[in-house]
């Protein structure tokens, strides 16, 4: 497979009866790249794939390209492109090594070379097995697996996943991105998902574009996104996020459980933020008190709602200890993980 | 110097429309076909056989002479009632036969529903042959009547032969029309009215026919239609009974009055159109009729 | 054990069941015997069936002419046309579908006035099989269109399309491998009500037909008329032995197919 760089240059897109689904936005994806879109629905994350694809065109002065071709008019039947569907689009009429066949026959590829082709699509997929099998008689993983040997099996330029996993339950969803994500990763082609799930995301983007009401709102690696969250849509929309306000008081911040060191600078009133899992249970000492309001054991960990004078926070521990509504404890919280946001 | 991209959201790209033109253009040569041959058989005939009923010496006052003439308003009052008359007893009887097969199985159940939805394609000519096996000069009923009073009974060219036909005809699609509503009743509904105390008519009158109302009404309006304009049936049966469609073929072969005949079909459309009407916007189902 | 309420009601489905079949059995029976006033012990024969074959094969041959040429006309016009409604659902497509089933809704006898009083003058057309065939295209235009329309709003047509689209099928090669294949069970349940309505329509057909180009129904009502009932009996008797199998298809067509269940979902981490 070539791999090659795709480019949107202030694509926008307004329907039909008004409504603007993107805002003019640019982004790259470089060869070999696997990038996660991600976003809540209505964020415009889908139209954006379908732009990439062909299946929409963006508005007037927006241009597609791919790798240094401007292919903003090339219809989607012309682009290469690989796409899976959100519910696989598979063809009830056809087979599965038929399905898989198709793109390869629409290009006039020869039988023996088909034949090949499917096989080895079928072997790489581990569905060999399921060649003569009609498409209603596969279950949802079965059918994932279909649809992505059918968009792989043409050499796309670009691979295209419209929410690959969301119509699969919890279980198979894990076991699933993990040998997407392995499988993916042994080819050298430019992948981008489209999910609003983070985890998902996180697992399988080298990059994550977060995007919201039709702009985007951060890109980045996993690790930035989580750690540094650019605003606070991405901060609130990507894992669990505590919130409490506090006044800097030199290196210290004031906050309602008492005080924490801050090496930042600064002055005057904030909202200061940290993740659950960057608090720790202190045995004596800690530099928080609060308060224990509600508490979930979930087996590998207990998740704690700790009332921090008047502020709700949640904590994750791992401590094999049982936990009681009204008790009182002490929290230390990793300086280096506390942060604000503009 | 290179051109600055400059964005305009909001306007399509000029590419966009191409492609729009091009897929609204392959659409409208697909639809075209069709409606030209459409519009070249029946919307021009229609419109000619209107201008034609309007040529007579009353011109467009021939439609209003219909709703005077005797004749015509005969004609078209016996169509009317014979039509209610089997509307009515179609859908007691298919009604009944439909619930029933909906909520039971039985052995020879499939087969049974297929037994009574066979005739659905029957032509109305054929229907009237029927009619004459059953109560025709050599009919059925005849024969036994005579066994059993002696005095053989022929009322198949009478209006209850016709109304005997109508109601055959009438039965498979009504049946059809039931079985697909009834499936859709939710039994549980009916457990609990009866878990509140009903009886078995109580469950009737109360969560059944309300349920199948809309499918009974949507039956009914095309059975009434089918019935208004039903032909063949009639001509087979060779009845004095005026109705509609005998006195429409009557002023047009035996009178060539074609202009009270092109007027009179036009009361006939407009008002198995009307029934149709009522039909669709009562079930909002697809619309069957056979010839 | 059953209610007696279920006896009762079984009883009354009998009964109507009898009322719609018992005359068929009798036309059969009648058709295959020697003297049906005399009854079933003057003997069984063919001979009212060979002489409806002798007096009358030329309208049976005519009528599956007909229904054929009905059948290809209505799946080149009313296939892509369902289409074109199933893609588009504006105010301008409803219209049409509404118009389209106007056929059905005006009675036959007055759709065949109008063709004659437009076209009648053109001789060639007027005494040609071709202007019955007219009406019957008119007549099963929209059952066709329905079904066929029917099977395509039931399925997500627009995302396999895309899917093909993707993988580099042009428009044509789209609707040719991807469109058409899964309207099959449609178009093959248009296809058989358009032969059946096409074999047995008579509203119009009485009108449009000339002494040369007699179809079966308008032979049947012939021989109703002014045969014995023997031979109206065979004659009817061959009628059914057109339709009835397209009728049982028709209902097996219909009947929708129970779905399999499917296999269970395959072990996490494992290939199925």
């Amino acid at each position: 497979m070539t791999s090659i760089a795709v480019r949107l240059e202030a694509c926008a897109k307004t329907f039909a009866d008004g409504t603007r689904a993107l805002h003019p936005v640019d982004l790259e994806f470089r060869p070999g790249e696997k990038v996660a879109i991600l976003g809540p629905s209505g964020c415009g994350k889908t139209t954006t794939l379908r732009i990439i694809a062909g299946l929409e065109m963006p508005d007037a002065g927006g241009r597609v390209w791919f790798a240094g071709e401007d292919v903003t008019a090339l219809p989607v039947e012309k682009r290469n492109v690989g796409m899976v569907f959100q519910n696989y689009a598979l063809f009830p009429n056809m087979t599965v090594a038929e399905n898989v066949a198709y793109g390869l026959k629409i290009r006039g590829a020869g039988r023996s070379e088909r034949e090949q082709r499917v096989m080895k699509m079928l072997e790489m997929m581990r569905i060999r097995e399921l060649a003569e099998r009609r498409i209603d008689q596969l279950s949802g993983g079965q059918r994932q697996r279909v649809a992505l040997a059918r968009a792989l099996a043409v050499s796309p330029r670009v691979l295209l996943l419209d929410e690959p996993l969301t119509a699969l339950d919890a279980k198979l969803r894990d076991s699933l991105r993990i040998e997407i994500d392995a499988l993916l990763r042994g080819l050298d082609v430019l992948a981008i998902y489209v999910t609003h799930d983070q985890a998902e995301a996180m697992a399988l983007g080298d990059r994550i574009i977060v995007m919201s009401q039709g702009r985007v709102a951060q890109a980045g690696t996993p690790r930035e996104i989580y750690h540094h969250p650019a605003n606070r849509f991405v901060a609130e929309f990507v894992g669990t996020l505590n919130r409490v306000p506090g006044r800097i008081a030199g290196d210290q911040i004031e906050t309602p459980g008492g005080r924490l060191p801050w090496p930042r600078g600064g002055s005057g009133t904030v909202e200061v933020f940290f993740r659950p899992e960057s608090v720790t249970l202190a045995d004596g000492g800690g530099q928080l008190a609060g308060t224990v309001t509600s508490h979930f054991f979930l087996g590998d960990r207990t998740r704690l709602v700790i009332d921090l004078g008047g502020h709700p926070i949640i904590v994750e521990t791992v401590a094999r200890r049982e936990f009681r509504n009204g008790e009182a404890v002490r929290l230390d919280v990793d300086p280096a993980t506390l942060f604000t946001l503009s | 110097m290179t051109a600055l991209t400059v964005a305009r959201p909001g306007l399509r790209h000029p590419a966009t429309a191409g492609a729009q033109r091009r897929e609204t253009f392959t659409l409208v040569a697909m639809m075209a076909p069709a409606a030209i041959v459409f519009a070249a058989f029946f919307l021009l005939p229609l419109v000619q056989l209107f201008i034609i009923g309007a040529g007579g010496k009353d011109g467009v006052a021939a439609y209003g002479r219909i709703l005077t003439d005797p004749r015509y308003v005969t004609s078209l009052a016996v169509t009317v009632a014979l039509s209610t008359n089997v509307t009515v007893a179609t859908l007691i009887v298919a009604g009944i036969a439909g619930v029933f097969l909906t909520r039971h199985r039985f052995p020879g159940h499939a087969l049974l529903t297929s037994l009574l939805t066979l005739p659905l394609a029957f032509p109305g000519v054929v229907v009237g042959f029927m009619v004459i096996m059953l109560a025709g000069r050599q009919g059925l009923i005849g024969d036994i009547a005579q066994r059993i009073t002696g005095e053989k009974l022929v009322f198949a060219y009478s209006m209850a032969g016709l109304f005997m036909g109508y109601v055959y005809f009438s039965i498979p699609r009504v049946i059809l029309t039931v079985m697909a509503a009834a499936e859709k009743l939710d039994p549980k509904l009916e457990e609990a009215a009866r878990t509140l105390g009903a009886g078995t008519w109580q469950v009737v009158r109360d969560v059944i026919l309300p349920g199948l109302k809309p499918a009974l009404l949507s039956a009914g309006a095309i059975c009434f239609a089918t019935a208004m304009g039903a032909f063949g049936t009639a001509f087979t049966l060779a009845t004095r009974i005026n109705v509609l469609p005998m006195a429409i073929y009557t002023e047009f072969t035996l009178q060539a009055n074609i202009a009270a005949a092109a007027a009179l079909s036009f009361v006939l459309g407009a008002v198995t159109w009307a029934a149709l009407v009522v039909a669709r916007t009562a079930a909002g189902s697809s619309v069957a009729a056979a010839g | 054990m059953r209610r007696p309420g279920f006896y009762l009601q079984l009883a009354f489905t009998l009964l109507v069941c009898a009322f719609l079949i018992v005359p068929v059995f009798m036309s059969i029976l009648a058709g295959l015997t020697h003297n049906y006033f005399l009854g079933v012990a003057s003997g069984l024969t063919f001979e009212w069936v060979a002489k409806v074959w002798e007096l009358y094969a030329e309208t049976i041959y005519r009528s599956i002419g007909i229904a054929l040429a009905c059948l290809a006309v209505t799946l080149v016009l009313g296939v892509p046309a369902a289409y074109v409604l199933a893609k588009r659902q504006t105010a301008l497509t409803r219209a049409i579908e509404e118009l389209l089933v106007m056929p059905v809704a005006v009675p036959g006898l007055a759709t065949a006035l109008a063709l004659i009083v437009t076209f009648g003058g053109f001789r060639d057309l007027r005494t040609s099989a071709l202007f019955i065939l007219i009406g019957h295209v008119l007549f099963t235009l929209p059952f066709m269109v329905r079904s066929v329309l029917a099977v395509m709003s039931s399925i997500d047509l627009k995302t396999l399309e895309e899917s093909a689209a993707t993988l580099g099928a042009s428009f044509v090669q789209r609707f040719f491998s991807v469109v058409l294949p899964n309207c099959r069970s449609g178009i093959l349940a248009g296809a058989l009500m358009v032969v059946t309505l096409s074999i047995g329509e008579f509203n119009m057909t009485w009108l449009l037909h000339t002494p040369l180009t007699k179809t079966l129904p308008v032979g049947l009502a012939d021989s109703y008329a002014s045969m014995r009932l023997e031979i109206g009996s065979a004659y009817t008797l061959v009628f059914f032995l057109m339709i009835v199998p397209l009728l049982i298809a028709l209902q097996a067509v219909s009947t929708p197919r129970r779905k399999k269940p499917l296999p269970q979902e395959a072990a996490p981490g494992t290939a199925p």
